[in-house]
């Protein structure tokens, strides 16, 4: 039971619902090491994909969570679909609407698109990342992955490394931190950074090597190599030199100090093949966390209409 | 909704008495603990599980494996509500070949059950299921029935039952509740 019908921004969540869906996210956990990972839970239930920007690892995610639900999960992807014919996400909406779908996950290039959707239909909505603005269930699955191996949330100091400005990854992480009782500090060049960061909610540093010791979490965002106006550094090679991880910056780091990155990952850029490698880096312990977590959410969202008493 | 004591139906020896009974009942069926293993159904139903492990080492000398089930993913009824707190499921031996003792407080309409025979097949396949109860109150909506039970305490449906465990509770009793407000409904 959340606080929410949907979740699009990570500040619909309350930290208590926050804490719900990390701790139910455990008991999914457990099933998605079971032989037969698969529950009955939401048999009957039809939930739709619509993936209006490219995404494999994510929308792969949200569709293995729905099918070990024994959800019936429909993938549509923006190649497929009648956005390309011209229809307006209104109408879209409608269409899904009509096919009475009970949850709609969706991934659009424009920010608020999924607000939009949420508003014109009765479905819940969980935004799958909507442009640069947020990415809630990937700030849910980071929580997750770092109360699990570090043991909890609270006081903890998690740097945030890279394209600031552009990544709907570390607009949700950063109220999704300060939620729960963690210091996001973000790390980056001036040019990477939006043009008031005073307003992100996070302590701002330009250098990765000062702030290096204070952190228990070095969390590398990906450098979007396919963005069209180019990169506003002088080169990747300098960029990892500055704000890359590798084994001489690790060695300078607390020993505990774990390593993500959302993936998926430029080698040799924001983190160093060896780095990448090693138990420091959690990265696929993230994607395996994002099951059990995208799990979690769909039950919450979809199970229970009203409280009744338990019997 | 408040609930009051109606009567107490079992104290705490008439408990331990009924868990010895059980856990003989159990060995003489199964022939002895070496295939069994007992699981408890959250919450109570863990804590009855380890109680009746216990009195099979005390008799037979070897403690079968003991797991715990939460049956919240499996309830016929997640569209309607939600368990407000989901627990982890804990199976630490091999299901298949087991001869499993399913373990609840109370037995009532047959649905815990049910979703408990579910869950615990998605493990593997058992050699049998048994069901024990502390109680049974009747009102089965299932055709399902107890092999073990502590005491069969005929209730109307507007009646709870409730077991109370030292360790779940802080005492050991199992008492018939009645609603307070009553007549208006």
């Amino acid at each position: 039971m959340l606080s929410t019908p949907n979740i699009i921004d990570i500040q619909d969540l309350t930290e208590s619902d926050i804490i719900t869906i990390l701790d139910t996210a455990e008991s999914f956990k457990e099933v998605n090491e079971r032989r037969i990972k698969k529950l009955p839970t939401l048999r009957g239930r039809t939930i739709i994909n619509l993936f209006l920007e490219p995404s494999t690892r994510t929308r792969t995610s949200f569709e293995i969570a729905a099918k070990r639900l024994s959800a019936d999960a429909v993938n549509m992807t923006g190649s497929a679909s009648a956005t390309v014919k011209g229809e307006s996400l209104r109408d879209t909406a409608q269409t899904l609407s009509a096919m009475a779908c009970d949850l709609i996950v969706v991934r659009h290039k424009y920010a608020g698109a999924p607000r939009v959707l949420a508003e014109c239909m009765d479905a819940h909505v969980i935004n799958g990342g909507d442009g640069r603005h947020q990415h809630p269930t990937q700030a849910l699955l980071d929580l997750f992955t770092i109360r699990q191996e570090l043991g909890h949330l609270e006081g903890l100091t998690v740097g945030i490394v890279g394209d600031i400005a552009n990544s709907r990854v570390a607009g949700s992480l950063i109220p999704a931190l300060r939620a729960v009782g963690a210091r996001p500090i973000v790390i980056a060049p001036p040019t990477l950074l939006p043009a008031r960061p005073d307003v992100l909610g996070a302590e701002v540093s330009y250098s990765l090597d000062d702030v290096l010791p204070d952190l228990d979490v070095a969390y590398m965002l990906r450098i979007q190599m396919e963005r069209s106006e180019g990169m506003p550094f002088p080169s990747l090679r300098e960029y990892a030199r500055f704000y890359g991880m590798n084994a001489a910056r690790l060695a300078k780091a607390r020993p505990e100090m774990k390593v993500m990155h959302p993936g998926p990952m430029n080698r040799g850029v924001e983190v160093s093949s060896d780095v990448a490698d090693s138990p420091r880096a959690i990265v696929l312990d993230q994607v395996n966390s994002g099951v059990a977590v995208r799990m979690a959410t769909m039950y919450l969202l979809l199970g229970g209409g009203d409280s009744g008493t338990a019997s | 909704m408040e609930y009051r004591t109606k009567a107490t139906v079992m104290d705490s020896p008439a408990i331990e008495r009924a868990v010895t009974r059980i856990a003989h009942e159990i060995l003489e069926a199964n022939e002895g603990a070496s295939d069994i293993a007992i699981v408890g159904i959250l919450t109570r139903g863990v804590c009855l599980a380890s109680l009746l492990a216990e009195r099979i080492r005390e008799i037979e000398g070897v403690e079968p494996p003991v797991g715990s089930l939460d049956i919240s993913f499996y309830r016929d009824d997640t569209a309607i509500r939600l368990n407000p707190e989901v627990h982890r499921t804990d199976i630490p031996f091999d299901v298949e070949g087991h001869d499993i003792v399913l373990v609840d407080d109370v037995l009532y309409t047959g649905r815990t059950i049910r979703s408990a025979m579910d869950a615990i097949m998605d493990y593997g396949r058992p050699r049998s299921i048994q069901l024990a109860v502390l109680v049974d109150r009747g009102h089965r909506e299932l055709p399902i029935r107890a092999d073990y039970v502590g005491k069969n305490v005929p209730t109307a449906s507007r009646e709870r039952v409730k077991v109370f465990l030292e360790e779940n509770d802080g005492r050991t009793s199992v008492e018939i509740l009645e609603s307070v407000v009553g007549e208006g409904e």
